[in-house]
């Protein structure tokens, strides 16, 4: 219990502050692949804090409170993954804080903003299959959907969700918002329509947005962690290690294509899901 | 200290003009210059800009257009007029459909001059903006007396607007 | 027992009496009453059996059989000399076939099989009575402003109501019939009635459009009936039997009862209008919204599914499981990609309530406890929210004079207070701490643990669909427009009454369902699945779900549209003309912003989704019945 409240708390704290620096490490090592300099690593903190001080704007009154409840429950969500909550949980709670940017959204009644939402939301369509039978695929290796109990497991689960691991390092493309399927807001404002789900938020607001990414980004790797763990050190640095390497690889994807359309994110996002995520499913029911 | 300066985002507008500007605009983008060195970035988008760089000359058609992106910033905000056409009409100033600078629209904080301005140019002068803006979110928070009467008529323009 | 009879008996009274008596303030005050003494003496059987296991009657009567016998007869004419009338001859052979043998059956065979209880009630029972009884009788009272828009918006026709309250208070009795019926001969004389009330229903506005689909509705459900009377039969023959309970008894016994298991389920899933025969349901949308609700939510699929539970203990990992649940699974995933392709809300709910009856019509075939668990949530949570739903469309429809979701635009600046009933709704239908969603989690983990990865992968995918069609009409009605005018001072006070209580049931049901859970579905489900372990269910994580209830509830409260930020307005690339509405075009001419949703033809296309599910479905439920004939010759 003790370790569970000591593990929220840490993520409370560290998580944006983690997200915020791989975010600047994200930005400088874009730039060096491009072979600029790029900004300095504490950069995506300057933009936030700058955010924070901007005039106070909306273009109605509900927007805030939506983007204010998305912020709440991605903090919640990661909040549950780090208490080793139920990957289930977990997945819908994450579900529930992006319906809620994708009314913020939509309330503004702006069509830049409304595209950005509808796009939010195939991205989810896209990648939900693939995220749920992640989940699946852990129930079935380890017997529990917790993630407590997946790391006491005691076996490094990556050898026998090989399958279900790639799937997801293919959506986790779309759930960091990188190229090519950078759909509903990206960071590169010359591949975007205007600031796609973004547009109508300004200040404070767009400052949630960040912070809750930075959030998000961080349990997202989580799952990667959980692949490695076999309750050795070993499997935690080798975790850490590929987490990175992860990360690495969407940023590198991220500058080696330019933007799909939205039909190719569906399709191969459920082909994937179907031939790597299900075919590994339907060998674990018979291994196990 | 203000974290404006540190994390400049800019919004670019072209005007009437031949595009050289506009195009030295996005040169500062390229590894050569790099201006993300500074945190700058180019957002489409006023809302969420702290710098407006205009280039090129205002006329009849782009007038509301340059006015609006402006009221549309958030404060702190300055304006950047590139290139001498955004300064002052600059070779079209005599056309029948040409009102002039930027500053026949809005106010306008740095001038760069130029035909076309160099990248060097308008990167001194976004950064001399910084220093504007910087002024400018000083000035935000000591002025309450000012700001309270605009406060009120937007509130009452928001409800003007409801009971519509 | 009184209240049992009294439940069937007093709804068939007020429907005669509503048939006869015509004046408007009459039925006002009938409707009224009878609907408040439904919902009270259905919860009062409620409070009377809840500590119940299952009890027996052992009530018998002759005259009650020849007295269905005879009505029975009088329906298969009935059907006929429709059947004629409209040239519609499938359904004329159906009824031709199917009545007669029954007949012959009862006189014959079925007079010499001793039947102990005709009549039982447990708590399964008592949940239906309790969805029947409230929820239905409130669709009663909200239909009496509906009709009378109805009947005003076509002035100068027959006024019918008095046949159609007729028939609303005649499907409740049967309804209620249905649900504590153990003798077979009578839950099909009952399941009958509802095929014949819903066929009329259908047909109300006598159409061409609406003739056709009361027809078909007619058919599909004549041949589920056939599966039906097919199922007594074989039981009657070969099992010596003509009780359901007599007949899962066997089942648990280890006897094999699969063929009039599959029969049986083969009828419930006609009833509960799944592929390849859900055409029915989306044919029922020509009729009055009431009648929508009532088919959706409280009675008629929800006979279907009831059955299909009823069975679960003998389905599972063998025929007829294995066709009910691939059927479910089947329906539960086409259906929700058809949803994404549709503009028109109600085709939307309708194709809604298809897939969430596939998931239902799966639990129960897959036959575990926990499926079984999760079934009967679903369909308690669907039963509110779905009758809230097709509701809060009809007065929508009223007030803006369109059902189409591309003109709720803005709905909640026009009419703030049925958008928010929408909004809770539409949430309930699948987001996280509310009730679907917590019955799908449990579906999810019951086919994980059954070991049907097929249908883990189909409800991936359907959840995906699922949350893409709900949240895009939740966007489209949330979206703030300016100049709004407000109008939902027209709607009716007993609309608001109505779907102010469905709203609250909405939300109380999801915040009670830990209550609903360990009060009524595990003692059942104990009983039905005996020495299985009942604690095991989701209760640490029911506890999270609840206290996130909680701030979900709270965070709008506390913060809703409370902002004192500068509102400005949105940005149309610097050329807004002030509006938010119109932006200055390339001729400096005003011109109106258009936004529409997204559908996705090429890819979730109504009729595509349609095909490949009925096909699948089909060549399921052909391959399942001719692997059993194969097994019986």
């Amino acid at each position: 219990m003790t370790t569970m409240i000591l593990w929220v708390i840490a993520y409370l704290i560290f998580a944006p502050l983690v997200g915020g620096i791989l975010a600047g490490l994200d930005r400088i090592v874009s730039a060096r692949m491009q072979g600029r300099v790029g900004p300095p690593i504490l950069q995506p903190f300057y933009d936030v804090l700058k955010l924070m001080e901007k005039e106070a704007l909306t273009v109605n009154k509900v927007q805030d409170f939506y983007v204010m409840c998305f912020l709440i429950f991605i903090i919640i969500t990661g909040g549950f993954f780090f208490a080793g909550g139920d990957l289930l949980l977990v997945i819908f709670s994450l579900t529930l804080a992006s319906v809620f940017l994708i009314v913020a959204a939509f309330s503004s009644n702006s069509p830049y903003a409304q595209i950005g939402a509808e796009r939010e939301l195939l991205q989810i369509m896209a990648y939900e299959p693939m995220v749920l039978m992640t989940a699946v695929g852990f129930y079935m290796f380890t017997g529990s959907f917790r993630v407590s109990d997946i790391l006491t497991f005691g076996q490094m689960p990556l050898l026998y969700l090989i399958g279900i691991f790639f799937g997801y390092l293919f959506i986790l493309t779309i759930k960091f918002r990188k190229s090519p399927f950078d759909l509903s807001m990206s960071h590169h404002a010359h591949q975007e329509l205007v600031k796609g789900l973004t547009t109508e938020f300004s200040g404070k607001t767009l400052a949630m947005i960040e912070v809750a990414h930075w959030y998000e980004n961080i349990f997202l790797l989580g799952f990667v962690f959980l692949f490695f763990v076999n309750g050795t050190p070993l499997g935690i640095a080798l975790g850490v290690v590929v987490c990175l390497v992860a990360y690495f690889l969407e940023v590198l994807i991220d500058n080696s294509y330019a933007r799909m359309k939205w039909q190719f994110t569906l399709k191969s996002s459920w082909v994937i899901a179907i031939t790597a995520g299900f075919i590994n499913l339907v060998v674990l029911r018979f291994m196990f | 200290m203000s974290y404006v300066t540190k994390s400049p985002w800019v919004i670019h507008y072209d005007g009437s003009s031949c595009n050289g500007c506009d195009i030295e605009v996005l040169a500062c983008l390229t590894p050569m210059y790099d201006v993300e060195r500074f945190g700058i970035i180019n957002t489409g988008n006023p809302k969420h800009a702290d710098v407006f760089l205009v280039t090129g000359a205002i006329n009849e058609q782009n007038k509301g257009v340059v006015q609006q992106i402006y009221d549309q910033m958030p404060e702190p905000k300055v304006v950047v007029a590139v290139g001498i056409c955004a300064t002052s009409g600059g070779i079209f100033k005599e056309c029948y459909n040409i009102l002039g600078g930027t500053d026949t629209v809005i106010p306008v904080d740095v001038y760069v001059p130029g035909c076309a301005a160099r990248p060097e140019a308008i990167i001194d002068g976004v950064v001399k903006g910084l220093s504007v803006l910087a002024e400018k979110k000083a000035a935000m928070g000591k002025k309450p007396v000012e700001t309270a009467p605009a406060a009120e008529a937007a509130a009452t323009e928001t409800e003007m607007k409801e009971e519509a | 027992m009184g209240t049992i009879f009294f439940l069937i008996v007093f709804p068939l009274v007020v429907a005669v009496a509503l048939l006869v008596l015509k004046t408007d303030a009459i039925r006002d005050m009938l409707v009224r009453v009878a609907a408040i003494v439904i919902g009270a003496a259905s919860i009062y059987l409620a409070v009377q059996y809840y500590g119940t296991g299952g009890e027996m009657f052992d009530f018998h009567s002759e005259t009650l059989n020849y007295l269905f016998m005879v009505i029975e007869a009088l329906l298969a004419v009935v059907v006929i000399v429709l059947g004629i009338k409209y040239k519609k001859y499938l359904a004329l052979v159906l009824a031709a076939i199917q009545t007669p043998i029954l007949i012959w059956f009862e006189l014959t065979i079925g007079h010499h099989v001793n039947v102990v209880n005709n009549i039982y009630i447990d708590r399964l029972s008592i949940v239906m009575v309790l969805i029947i009884g409230i929820i239905g009788s409130l669709i009663c009272v909200y239909a009496l402003p509906y009709m009378k828009d109805f009947q005003h918006h076509h002035h100068g026709e027959k006024d019918r109501r008095p046949w159609f309250f007729f028939l609303l208070f005649l499907f409740l009795s049967a309804m209620f019939g249905i649900v504590v019926s153990n003798n077979l001969v009578w839950l099909h004389f009952f399941w009958e009635i509802t095929t014949l009330c819903s066929f009329f229903l259908i047909g109300f506005t006598k159409t061409k459009e609406a003739i056709d689909n009361s027809f078909r509705a007619l058919i599909f459900n004549l041949m589920g009936g056939f599966g039906f009377v097919l199922a007594i039969l074989v039981l009657g023959t070969y099992y010596n039997t003509l009780e359901l309970s007599t007949m899962i008894l066997y089942g648990t016994m280890g006897y094999s009862v699969v063929l009039p298991a599959a029969l049986l389920a083969f009828a419930g899933i006609t009833k509960a209008a799944q592929m390849p025969f859900s055409s029915w349901l989306l044919g029922a949308m020509v009729a009055p919204t009431p009648t929508s609700a009532l088919l959706h939510s409280s009675t008629m699929v929800k006979a279907g599914v009831f059955l299909i539970i009823k069975l679960s203990p003998v389905l599972g990992w063998n025929m007829a499981g294995i066709m009910t649940m691939m059927v479910g699974g089947i329906t539960f995933l086409f259906a929700s990609f058809a949803a994404i392709s549709q503009s028109n809300a109600k085709r939307v709910l309708a194709y809604s309530t298809v897939a969430n009856l596939g998931l239902i019509v799966a639990c129960a075939g897959i036959g575990t406890y926990a499926a079984v668990w999760a079934a009967v949530m679903l369909v308690i949570f669907h039963a509110i929210t779905k009758s809230l739903l097709f509701l809060c469309v009809g007065t929508a429809e009223h007030n803006i004079g369109s059902r189409d979701i591309e003109d709720m635009d803005g709905l909640f600046g026009r009419m703030p207070r049925l958008a928010t009933f929408m909004i809770v709704g539409i949430s309930g239908m699948f987001l996280a701490p509310l009730g679907m969603l917590v019955s799908k989690w449990a579906a999810m983990t019951a086919f994980i643990d059954s070991g049907n990865i097929l249908l883990v992968a189909i409800i991936c995918f359907g959840s995906a669909a699922t949350a893409f069609y709900w949240t895009k009409w939740l966007g489209k009605m949330t979206a703030i427009m300016a100049r709004r005018e407000n109008i939902q001072d027209h709607v009716h006070k007993e609309e608001w009454v109505v779907l102010g209580t469905l709203t609250g049931m909405t939300i109380i049901a999801i915040m009670a369902f830990p209550i609903i859970s360990s009060g009524i579905l595990v003692p059942y489900l104990v009983n039905v699945f005996a020495g299985v372990d009942a604690a095991s269910l989701l209760s640490g994580n029911m506890f999270i779900m609840t206290a996130m209830l909680a701030l979900v509830i709270l965070l709008p409260i506390l913060f809703f549209g409370k902002t004192n930020k500068k509102i400005v307005p949105i940005y149309l690339s610097g050329a807004n003309v002030g509006d938010d509405l119109r932006f200055t075009d390339s001729f400096q001419q005003p011109k109106e912003v258009s936004l529409k949703n997204w559908y996705m033809e090429d890819y979730f296309g109504e009729v595509k989704m349609s095909r490949y599910g009925n096909i699948a479905s089909a060549v399921v439920i052909i391959a399942v019945m001719a692997m059993m004939l194969g097994g019986v010759l």
